[in-house]
C-alpha cells in the first residue's frame, strides 16, 4: 500500500481531482454502455415475447371462430 | 481447413458461440479490472516526477490501445462482410462501433485530465490527442451513417465501406498529424521518457490492458447478440429462447 | 449487353454530360466561387485587417474555404442522377462503374476545383500573399482539390439515398480531409519561409494517385449499396 491513510488515498498527493475525475468518468462510461447493452437485450426479448403472445391470441381467436 | 468456421455464418450458431464465449470474457474483465484498478490506484509506486497523477496511465493507455484495436477489428469485420457477404460480420461492425467510440472518449477524457496537471491545459494540440479525436469522429461517422439508413441491410454495408475507407486513411491521418505537430510546435512534450517503464508500474498496466480488452470483447459480444436477435426476431429459434428462460 | 463504345468514349461522355449540365445552369459553377470569396472576405473582418497577420493565416484560410466550397457541390454530385433513375442505369450497364464514376468526379473537379485554382491570384491579393506563396498555393490547390473531390465523392455515394444526406456527408468526409489540409497548408507555410516544399507536394501527389486508383472502386461499391 502506497498510502498511509484513506484520506491520503483520496488526495492522491494533491492530484486527487484529476485522478478521480478520470477514473470516475471512465467507470461511468463503461457502466453506461454495459447497462444500455443489457437494456437492449431486455427490450428486444420483450418485443419478441409480445409478438409471440399476439400470434398466440390470433391463433386462439381463429380457432374459436371456426368452432 | 476453414470448414469448421462455416456453420457460424448461420445466425443461431453465431448466437450460441457468443453465449459460450461471453462468460469467459465477463470473468476475465471483472477479475482483471478489480485487480488492475486496486493495484494501479493503491499499490503501484508513485512516479518520481509526476507523483500520483501518473496513475491515470492505468486507464488512459489501455483505452487508447483498445480504441485503435477496436477500430482495426471493426475494419477487419467490414472487409469480411463485404468480401464474403456475411451478414454476421456486418452486425459485428455495428456491435463494435459504439464500444470503440466509448473507449476513445475515455482515452480523450483521461488524456485531458492528465494534461491539465502536467501540461497546464485541458487540451493541447498534441499529435496523439488530435489523432485520437479524429478517430472518435470516424467512429461517430460510422455510427451515424448506420443509423441514417432505414434499410438495415444497406446500412450495414454502407457502414462497412466507411469503416474500410477510414482504416486506410487512419495511418495517413496519424502520420500527417504527428508531422504537423512537430512542425508547428517545435518543442514537443514527452509524456514518458523513452526508457522502459519500471516493472512495478508495467505489470499493473498490463493487467489493466487485459481488463479493457476483456471489457471491449464482452460488450461487443453482448451487442452482437442483440443485433442478431433484432434481425432474427421472427425466426423460430428466437422464440425458443423465450421458453428456455 | 454489347459494349459499343470504348472506355475512353464512355469516360468522356459521362464527363461531358455533367459539364454541359453545369454550364447550362451557371449557378453551379458561380456559386462555389462566390461562396469561397465571401468566406475569405469574412476572415479579415473577423480577425482584423492587419497585413502581416493575414498573410500568416492565408494558407489556412484559403484551404478551409476550399474544403467548404467543394463540399457544396458534392451533395449534388449523384443526387440528380439518383432521382431520375439514370444512376441505376449506369450501374446496370455492362460498362465498368468505376470508370463512369471517375468521369463524374473529374467533371465535379472541373466545375468546383479548377475555378478555385484559376481564381487564386485574386484571393492572394485579398490576403496579402507574396508571389512565392501564391505559386505554392496554386500548386497545392491543383494537387489537392481533385483529392477533395475523390474523397468527398465516397461520402456522397454513401449518403445519396438518404433524405437528409447533406450534413451527414460533411460529417463523414471532413475528418478524411485532414491530411490534405495539413500537407497543403504546410507546403504554403514552408514556401513563405523560402524553403523547399517539394516534399509536401510529393506526398499530396502520391495521395492523389492512390485516390485516383482506389476511390472510384469505393465510390462505386457505395453507390451500389445506396441504389439497391
Amino acid at each position: 500500500m502506497q498510502f498511509d491513510s484513506f484520506s491520503d488515498f483520496i488526495a492522491m498527493g494533491g492530484y486527487g481531482f484529476y485522478v478521480w475525475l478520470s477514473f470516475g468518468s471512465c467507470a461511468l462510461i463503461l457502466l453506461g454502455i454495459l447497462v444500455s447493452s443489457f437494456n437492449d437485450t431486455k427490450r428486444i426479448m420483450a418485443s419478441v415475447q409480445q409478438q409471440a403472445e399476439r400470434e398466440a391470441r390470433i391463433k386462439h381467436a381463429q380457432q374459436e371462430n371456426q368452432a | 481447413m476453414w470448414k469448421w468456421l462455416h456453420p457460424y455464418a448461420k445466425a443461431d450458431r453465431a448466437y450460441q458461440l457468443c453465449n459460450t464465449l461471453l462468460p469467459y470474457f465477463a470473468v476475465i474483465t471483472v477479475v482483471f479490472m478489480i485487480i488492475g484498478w486496486i493495484w494501479g490506484l493503491a499499490y503501484a509506486p508513485a512516479d518520481y516526477q509526476q507523483k500520483d497523477s501518473y496513475r491515470i496511465i492505468f486507464i488512459h493507455v489501455p483505452s487508447a490501445i483498445l480504441s485503435m484495436g477496436a477500430y482495426s477489428s471493426m475494419a477487419i469485420a467490414a472487409v469480411i462482410a463485404l468480401v464474403w457477404q456475411l451478414r454476421n460480420a456486418e452486425l459485428a461492425v455495428i456491435a463494435i462501433a459504439p464500444v470503440g467510440a466509448c473507449v476513445t472518449a475515455i482515452a480523450l477524457i483521461t488524456g485531458a485530465a492528465w494534461g491539465k496537471p502536467m501540461w497546464g491545459a485541458w487540451w493541447v494540440w498534441d499529435a496523439r490527442l488530435t489523432s485520437e479525436l479524429i478517430l472518435l469522429f470516424l467512429y461517430l461517422g460510422v455510427l451515424s451513417l448506420y443509423h441514417a439508413f432505414e434499410d438495415k441491410k444497406a446500412a450495414g454495408r454502407a457502414a462497412s465501406i466507411l469503416a474500410i475507407v477510414g482504416v486506410i486513411n487512419l495511418p495517413i491521418i496519424h502520420f500527417s498529424v504527428e508531422w504537423w505537430n512537430t512542425l508547428h510546435q517545435g518543442a514537443t512534450i514527452t509524456k514518458f521518457d523513452t526508457k522502459a517503464i519500471d516493472s512495478s508500474m508495467f505489470w499493473p498496466l498490463m493487467v489493466n490492458i487485459v481488463a479493457f480488452a476483456g471489457f471491449v470483447g464482452m460488450v461487443t459480444l453482448m451487442r452482437l447478440k442483440n443485433e442478431i436477435l433484432q434481425r432474427e426476431k421472427h425466426r423460430p429459434w428466437v422464440r425458443q429462447l423465450l421458453n428456455r428462460g | 449487353m454489347l459494349r459499343q463504345h470504348s472506355y475512353w468514349q464512355l469516360f468522356s461522355a459521362v464527363c461531358k454530360k455533367d459539364l454541359q449540365l453545369a454550364f447550362r445552369q451557371r449557378a453551379e459553377i458561380v456559386n462555389p466561387i462566390l461562396f469561397f470569396l465571401i468566406v475569405i472576405t469574412l476572415f479579415p473582418l473577423a480577425i482584423g485587417p492587419e497585413p502581416g497577420l493575414l498573410s500568416r493565416m492565408a494558407p489556412g484560410i484559403i484551404w478551409v474555404a476550399a474544403l467548404l466550397s467543394t463540399m457544396l457541390g458534392l451533395d449534388k454530385l449523384f443526387r440528380d442522377d439518383y432521382h431520375d433513375g439514370s444512376l441505376e442505369q449506369l450501374i446496370a450497364s455492362s460498362y465498368p462503374l468505376p470508370l463512369t464514376v471517375l468521369g463524374k468526379v473529374v467533371a465535379h473537379w472541373i466545375i468546383t476545383g479548377l475555378p478555385l485554382v484559376l481564381m487564386t491570384p485574386l484571393f492572394a491579393l485579398l490576403l496579402n500573399l507574396d508571389n512565392q506563396a501564391l505559386i505554392a498555393t496554386v500548386l497545392t490547390l491543383l494537387l489537392g482539390t481533385p483529392l477533395l473531390s475523390f474523397i468527398g465523392a465516397i461520402g456522397a455515394g454513401l449518403t445519396v439515398g438518404l433524405q437528409k444526406g447533406g450534413i451527414l456527408m460533411s460529417l463523414l468526409v471532413l475528418p478524411l480531409y485532414i491530411p490534405v489540409l495539413i500537407f497543403a497548408t504546410s507546403a504554403i507555410d514552408t514556401s513563405t519561409m523560402s524553403l523547399d516544399y517539394s516534399g509536401q507536394l510529393a506526398i499530396l501527389g502520391a495521395m492523389l494517385v492512390i485516390a485516383i486508383i482506389s476511390a472510384p472502386i469505393a465510390i462505386s461499391s457505395a453507390l451500389k449499396v445506396s441504389v439497391s
